[in-house]
């Protein structure tokens, strides 16, 4: 009983983080219907920006403290992805209005392999290490519950509250604050929104800077767990699931569904995975979402898919 | 002689109907065959046979199969490296576990059971649509990548994971130098190509192509959609699956499943739209970009690294044609969202005025 707790809680905080990236998506999908597969491409480079600048900055203006470092490598980082969302914006985006799904999607892959090689360019491409000064010693609760405790990892803990903490940092800002309306008011409609003057054009520059701040803070937590190198562009893959079993149009749906994947891949891969050779993490969440869509084809939370004849 | 289909009368409904009405057309496809054949193997050198046509025209097969699915019936389908995997896997057992197998017989039962493959996976399509049907594709990709690394039967129990053939021949026709190779695989692409084409003429291509406009006026005026879709993932798996046999058993000789993985797919993806959605010729230009860039920016990265003096290391180049790939794409789907395949009708649409001006 202990061993399968502890199994959900590591899925329940692989969920958290699953459902960061797959925001990201929703957050583009949502205000300029675009599939954004470059997700993980930003992921990588908003990643490699701060794994490099921690490291320069302590060299160029010498000093010492690792937290000064790394929030202002932090905040280079994320002046870097303002400036991206800008060039996405105004080369890309601009020139492709009106075009059907898979021609966005097309040109979001081509600006995958842009920023893949542009990162590597100039961040270069060994493996790199983000470190937030975690602790890492595991840490046991509920000793009286269960004989010995249940191991949880401490950094998972912090990462998965600080992944919480910008979930609702983005909800708030998405609910309250004006620019957070007329993002919503743009996600609904694009016409209505420009005909009451929103303009469209700065909405997604905006929207796709929040996208970059969220890759940048999942990039922060996954790099500091796994090293910041090419396969954490896989991460994005990892997130398809999530936003097609939650909805590609809701953002609660990503939050949900992040959790329901994280948890059900830990438990498939501990309890089915031996029976079966192993591994079979890498498809198991994918097969569950094309389940559930066979019976909800938009997902949990989405909107239904309506057709006009 | 005017490109015109002046004073070419039909006589009877099998002229009337037949894939190229015009005689100059004819004239060309069949000049165009006959230099396939004939002149390149004349013209050309190893290496042009290995590196670049013998990818071109199997990754142009495969196209064509990507092209009947997401461009003539709308389906987006991000599974195809793994409709590949399946044939290539199949093709390989059953060439090897029965005896004295034809390879032509073992290629086509590839394509058969990656038929099967893509059945199954096709089922989704019933009830999603869109984006999301994309995203349930790639449960295919993965799944099919896990199933050739953990199930020992396919790789006939290989310890080491790979697969690989040796020693094709057909009816006694060995299969030995890169021009051989060539001639075989261009006559299975010309095949499947008149094949393909006349099928997307047919009544079952209008069919596929009504799903892709409205699916729901489709059904309405009575075209099945299970039908239509389900054939659309059926007959574009059997040319992946036999695209991927070529793939395996004469490009590469021996693989592994990381061949097939999702970068073959989005490479099939990137080839169908660059060439055109919904046009047979508009694969092999796809499928000749494809191939031709990458080899041309790594000749011409390092020399114009050289002209300016500065020495660009490998590392860089790879880098660099990433970066000059993706801006292609991206600048390509600007221009012309329709493809290469715009700029060849247009072409013909001049054609037939020419040399009058309107």
């Amino acid at each position: 009983m202990g061993f399968f707790l502890e199994t959900i809680i590591a899925g329940l905080m692989n969920g958290v983080l699953y459902s960061l990236v797959a925001l990201g998506f929703v957050l583009i999908f949502k205000a300029s219907g675009v599939f954004n597969f470059a997700q993980g491409a930003m992921v990588l480079f908003a990643a490699l920006a701060m794994a490099r600048f921690a490291e320069w900055l302590p060299e160029w203006l010498g000093f010492e403290s690792l937290l000064l470092a790394n929030v202002l490598a932090f905040a280079i980082a994320a002046f870097l992805m303002l400036i991206f969302a800008w060039a996405v914006e105004r080369f890309v985006l601009r020139h492709l209005v009106n075009q059907e799904g898979v021609v966005l999607l097309m040109a979001t892959l081509g600006i995958t392999f842009f920023i893949d090689g542009f990162g590597q360019t100039i961040f270069g491409s060994d493996i790199y290490v983000i470190d937030l000064g975690l602790p890492d010693e595991p840490i046991f609760i509920l000793e009286g519950l269960f004989p010995g405790g249940l191991l949880i990892n401490q950094d998972d803990l912090v990462t998965a509250l600080m992944a919480m903490a910008m979930v609702a940092l983005l909800t708030l800002f998405f609910q309250k604050s004006g620019t957070g309306r007329a993002l919503r008011a743009v996600a609904d409609d694009h016409q209505a929104a420009q005909s009451v003057g929103i303009p469209l054009g700065r909405m997604w520059v905006i929207v796709w800077f929040m996208a970059g701040l969220t890759a940048l803070v999942a990039g922060m937590i996954w790099g500091e767990k796994m090293g910041v190198q090419f396969a954490l562009t896989f991460v994005a893959l990892k997130a398809l699931p999530v936003i097609i079993l939650g909805g590609l149009t809701s953002v609660p749906g990503a939050i949900v569904a992040g959790l329901i994947i994280g948890v059900s891949e830990q438990l498939a891969e501990v309890y089915i995975g031996p029976m079966v050779g192993g591994g079979i993490q890498i498809w198991f969440a994918y097969v569950l979402a094309m389940v559930v869509l066979l019976f909800r084809p938009q997902g949990l939370f989405g909107e239904k898919i309506i057709d006009r004849v | 002689m005017f490109y015109r289909e002046n004073g070419q009368f039909k006589t009877n409904y099998k002229s009337d109907q037949q894939i190229f009405a015009v005689k100059q057309d004819r004239i060309a496809i069949i000049a165009l065959i006959a230099f396939a054949f004939i002149g390149v193997p004349l013209l050309a050198d190893e290496y042009l046979f290995r590196a670049i046509l013998v990818p071109f025209l199997i990754l142009a097969l495969a196209a064509i199969g990507v092209n009947i699915l997401v461009g003539y019936c709308g389906q987006i389908s991000l599974g195809s490296g793994a409709f590949m995997a399946v044939g290539a896997y199949m093709a390989y057992n059953v060439f090897m576990r029965v005896e004295d197998m034809p390879l032509i017989v073992a290629l086509l039962s590839g394509g058969f059971f990656a038929m099967l493959a893509g059945i199954i996976f096709g089922i989704p399509s019933l009830r999603v649509k869109g984006l999301y049907l994309a995203v349930a594709t790639l449960a295919a990709q993965f799944f099919f990548d896990w199933l050739f690394v953990r199930v020992p039967w396919f790789t006939l129990d290989n310890p080491a994971g790979i697969a690989a053939v040796s020693n094709l021949s057909v009816f006694g026709w060995q299969i030995a130098t890169p021009m051989d190779k060539y001639l075989f695989v261009l006559g299975f692409v010309v095949v499947f190509a008149l094949l393909a084409k006349n099928l997307v003429r047919g009544p079952i291509g209008r069919e596929w192509m009504a799903i892709r406009d409205m699916d729901v006026a489709a059904s309405v005026i009575g075209i099945r959609p299970m039908y239509a879709k389900l054939t659309a993932f059926a007959v574009s798996s059997f040319i992946i699956g036999v695209a991927g046999a070529l793939w395996a058993f004469v490009h590469l000789g021996s693989w592994e499943p990381l061949s097939f993985d999702i970068n073959r797919s989005f490479q099939l993806l990137f080839i169908v739209i660059i060439g055109g959605l919904g046009s047979i010729m508009g694969c092999f230009f796809g499928a000749a970009f494809i191939v031709i860039t990458p080899i041309v920016l790594n000749q011409l990265l390092p020399w114009i690294g050289r002209l300016f003096g500065v020495e660009i290391s490998t590392a860089m180049v790879g880098h660099a044609e990433f970066m000059i790939l993706g801006t292609l794409i991206v600048w390509f789907l600007i221009k012309e969202p329709h493809g290469l395949a715009k700029y060849w009708s247009m072409a013909r649409h001049k054609l037939r005025l020419w040399p009058f001006p309107h």
